[in-house]
């Protein structure tokens, strides 16, 4: 199998702070890779130095067979960044921020503005060219990164959490990005907090954790794992709460948690166990203002795997 | 670089412009480009060069109407004493924000874009320090505006006051280096300033700027002779009123080019060792 990027036991420290230990990821040629996570897990870490801007204490990283420490500036060549933050200059316009990068990547001034234009127009921003980003909606700037980070036609692209703070509307837009993106035969490599962007985008998982990888696989492998979709009920009359956590208890076969307030959930392994759990809630008469079936969150990912919540942990 | 990549699949469409090739001269190019992007930043908020502007004014207009009579006996005679060395001042003065700007720019996204692409390291400096050459021109024109209202005139010649003017300017572009070095090595925009002042003091004020050397204490006259700025400020005085340049000119320039040599490797450096 050939591997676009691969990572192998990366570890990286800052202070007394282990950001990263030990840490393997691989993306496949042509494939999107999630790195699934909560705050501080070390995922902005792994893309910083598979993008070359850090260099590991431990472990090796390749990115089209190229060492990302000894040979950093070919691999630059191979490479597209999108970082947490708008990675743009917000007082130049989309064309400027464009034609700068290109030209930075070695295009000839002609061809850099031909290559802004060009992606200006796929990226719908092509009536705010000339405008300072500064200007621009949240989305809008998302969109511009990204355009960005495909000005030199990379191999591999690092997208550290593109949707965080988008709206769904927004978030949708770059998932059919991101979605185009594959299909020109880029290999991704996406940084989320979320399992549904991560079920909706990745080929393969990798959710990590204090600098760990905990868990990999396919997405309907780790779905298995976990538990796959969650049933979330929140009885009218909140002193039924126990009996609904009963009732949804007894048709997973697992207990029930309580993610907020006033609300139950457990993870199923199936579409029919939602049924039942309606037929067993009317029977014992508990009414339900609201009753959803739902991929798990994150949290609800963490607690099957490592037995506590997100926020639990030290940041 | 001769790798040619045979992983790419077809696209649908043959693309507008394809994948670039790495060219020659690439420092010079990215430093430009990056210098453009400065440039244009800066003229977007002239608010930026309101310093460059105003701040020359009021400190000639502070030295000339208060020492004015004392040093010189007539304010129109300092004036022509004061000016040519208060535009090293000036101009030194106008280099400090490249460190600040530099120490709050980097904190930004975009220098992550910077690092992750195959430019040289040093490239978004130098291409910081020659777009803020804009604000020592502003300040040089702010300041023979104001010295000409107030009646200073060139002695010499349009183009040994010229010599003079971008003579003052490589002096301040080398040691701007010192300031960029600052920028990044401390944490907080207003830490920089902090410290390119205290560096600055001493070596604007150790001059013989706004009094004659001769009146000076002994162990000041021996800083003054030694001082780099000094000598950079005679030869501005030279080229602009008369006297003999050489020395002085050799002296500035040899400094500068230390200066540089010295500081801009460290500052280099630096920014790579920041993450």
């Amino acid at each position: 199998m050939t591997f676009a990027f691969e990572a192998e036991g990366l570890v990286k420290r800052f202070g007394k702070t282990t950001a990263l230990d030990g840490i393997d990821l691989a993306g496949r040629q042509g494939s999107v890779l999630g790195v699934l996570g909560p705050n501080g897990a070390g995922k902005t870490t792994a893309v910083r130095i598979l993008a070359t801007l850090l260099r590991p204490d431990a472990g090796r990283a390749t990115v089209g067979g190229l060492d990302v420490v000894r040979q950093a500036g070919k691999v630059r060549r191979l490479i597209g960044l999108t970082g947490q933050y708008a990675s743009v200059d917000e007082d130049l316009t989309g064309t400027e921020n464009l034609v700068l990068i290109g030209q930075l990547l070695d295009l000839r001034r002609t061809d850099a503005r031909a290559r802004a234009k060009e992606l200006l127009n796929d990226f719908g921003l092509a009536e705010a060219a000339d405008r300072p980003a500064k200007t621009y909606s949240g989305g809008m700037r998302r969109r511009l990164d990204l355009a960005a980070s495909l000005v030199g036609r990379p191999d591999v692209i690092y997208l550290d959490e593109p949707t965080t703070g988008l709206d769904p509307v927004k978030r949708d837009d770059v998932w059919t990005i991101i979605r185009s993106l594959v299909g020109d035969g880029v290999t991704v490599l996406l940084t989320t907090q979320y399992l549904e962007e991560a079920d909706a985008l990745a080929d393969d998982i990798s959710v990590i954790d204090h600098g760990k990888v905990i868990a990999n696989g396919s997405p309907a492998e780790l779905k298995r794992v976990v538990g796959g979709q969650t049933v979330l009920a929140r009885p009218a009359d909140p002193a039924r709460l126990d009996d609904a956590a009963a009732v949804l208890a007894a048709v997973a076969g697992r207990p029930a948690d309580s993610p907020t307030r006033g609300v139950v959930a457990v993870p199923v392994s199936g579409d029919a166990a939602f049924t039942e759990i309606v037929r067993r809630l009317a029977d014992a008469g508990i009414a339900v203002t609201e009753l959803s079936l739902r991929l798990p969150s994150l949290d609800e990912v963490f607690f099957t795997l490592t037995g506590r919540h997100t926020t639990e942990e030290a940041a | 670089m001769t790798t040619t990549t045979t992983t790419a699949t077809a696209p649908p469409t043959r693309p507008v412009v394809s994948r670039p090739q790495e060219r020659p001269f690439g420092l010079i190019r990215h430093s430009l480009a990056l210098g453009r992007r400065s440039l244009i930043k800066t003229l977007r908020t002239p608010e930026q060069l309101l310093d460059v502007t105003l701040q020359p004014i009021i400190f000639t207009l502070v030295y000339v109407y208060l020492l004015g009579g004392a040093v010189s006996g007539s304010t129109q005679d300092y004036v022509q004493f004061l000016l040519p060395a208060i535009l090293v001042q000036t101009v030194l003065f106008g280099g400090m924000a490249t460190g600040v700007n530099l120490n709050t720019d980097i904190g930004k996204g975009v220098f992550d874009r910077f690092r992750s692409l195959p430019i040289g390291r040093s490239a978004p400096l130098i291409g910081s320090v020659l777009g803020d050459l804009i604000r020592y021109v502003v300040a040089t024109v702010s300041l023979l505006t104001t010295g000409f209202v107030l009646g200073f005139r060139v002695q010499t010649g349009f183009l040994s006051a010229l010599l003079a003017c971008v003579l003052t300017i490589v002096f301040a572009f080398c040691l701007s280096w010192i300031f960029v070095l600052v920028g990044m090595l401390v944490r907080e925009p207003g830490g920089v300033q902090g410290i390119a002042f205290l560096v600055l003091f001493p070596l604007t004020f150790g001059t013989s700027m706004i009094t004659p050397k001769e009146t000076l204490p002994g162990w000041l006259q021996t800083w003054v002779e030694v001082n780099p700025v000094s000598h950079a400020m005679e030869a501005s005085r030279a080229l602009m009123v008369g006297g003999s340049a050489g020395t002085h000119i050799a002296w500035s320039l040899g400094f500068s080019v230390l200066v540089l040599a010295v500081f801009a490797p460290l500052a280099v450096r630096a920014y790579r060792r920041r993450t």
